[in-house]
């Protein structure tokens, strides 16, 4: 008996951002994340009928984005050029020169900080799915998008008192499921 | 001016809010940090959200434009019809 059943109205609203945070860490490429994640759900459009309801909706979408990152960089390196520029700032020539870059840079990240930030940035949104589907989209608007309460409040046709009890409580769940997941 | 915010829970919690997204005043904050000092739980709470706050920030979370998103249910309602 499957368990989940495949909702693609629902897709855009409910997946994209994930799948967007998803993949924008692994293309680097604002366009070609966009892309990816659009053939993602016509890919899993035209494969519904092999949906089996074990896994849910979003784990399958991401098992099928995957793949489409998988196929993404397969086509990019069968075109790749044949000349390739090496650029090498130890040469023997050029010792001393190019200081400024070789000093540590003070915004430098490590790896694991950003590895720890793109599983942060997922634990997010997984928790804003839990979330009452307009409560997530008023906070994530507020606090992620950054949007005026005026702007929120015209656009949801709330009073700005609605606004902040609706963020109170979407702040409170969601805390609690940070912690309980993440902290 | 709000004074009473020092002794009401409910009053701190929304200023709490606000400042998370710097829309609490000077003095708003100043009743809230008089406010904290004598409520354990209103403390809590405070640290809880602030850390929030932090986890958000920190993680750089993106979302897509609703331009974008509608340009996407747009493509994905165009291929269910068919």
């Amino acid at each position: 008996m499957p368990t989940h059943t495949l909702q693609p109205e629902t897709w855009v609203d409910r997946y994209s951002d994930y799948l967007y945070n998803y993949t924008i860490v692994r293309v680097n490429d604002h366009i070609v994340a966009q892309d990816l994640i659009s053939e993602t759900f016509l890919a899993g459009l035209k494969s519904k009928k092999n949906f089996k309801g074990d896994a849910s909706e979003r784990t399958w979408l991401i098992a099928i984005l995957k793949r489409k990152i998988i196929d993404h960089y397969r086509k990019k390196n069968s075109k790749k050029g044949q000349a390739e520029v090496h650029i090498n700032y130890t040469d023997d020539e050029m010792e001393g020169d190019w200081l400024e870059e070789r000093v540590k840079d003070p915004y430098y990240k490590t790896a694991e900080d950003k590895l720890e930030n793109n599983e942060l940035r997922l634990a997010i949104l997984e928790c804003l799915d839990t979330l009452d589907e307009r409560h997530a989209a008023i906070f994530k608007m507020k606090t992620i998008d950054n949007f005026d309460t005026e702007a929120i409040c015209n656009e949801y046709n709330i009073t700005p008192s609605n606004l902040w009890v609706i963020i109170h409580r979407a702040r409170k769940a969601m805390a609690n499921c940070l912690e309980k997941n993440w902290l | 001016m709000k004074l009473n915010m020092i002794f009401n829970c409910e009053e701190a919690a929304h200023v709490c809010d606000r400042a998370q997204y710097n829309e609490a005043s000077l003095w708003e904050k100043t009743l809230l940090t008089i406010h904290t000092f004598f409520c354990k739980l209103c403390r809590k709470h405070t640290t809880r959200n602030a850390r929030l706050t932090k986890a958000i920030k920190k993680s750089e979370v993106q979302t897509l434009s609703a331009e974008q998103k509608h340009l996407l249910k747009k493509r994905l309602r165009q291929e269910m019809m068919q």
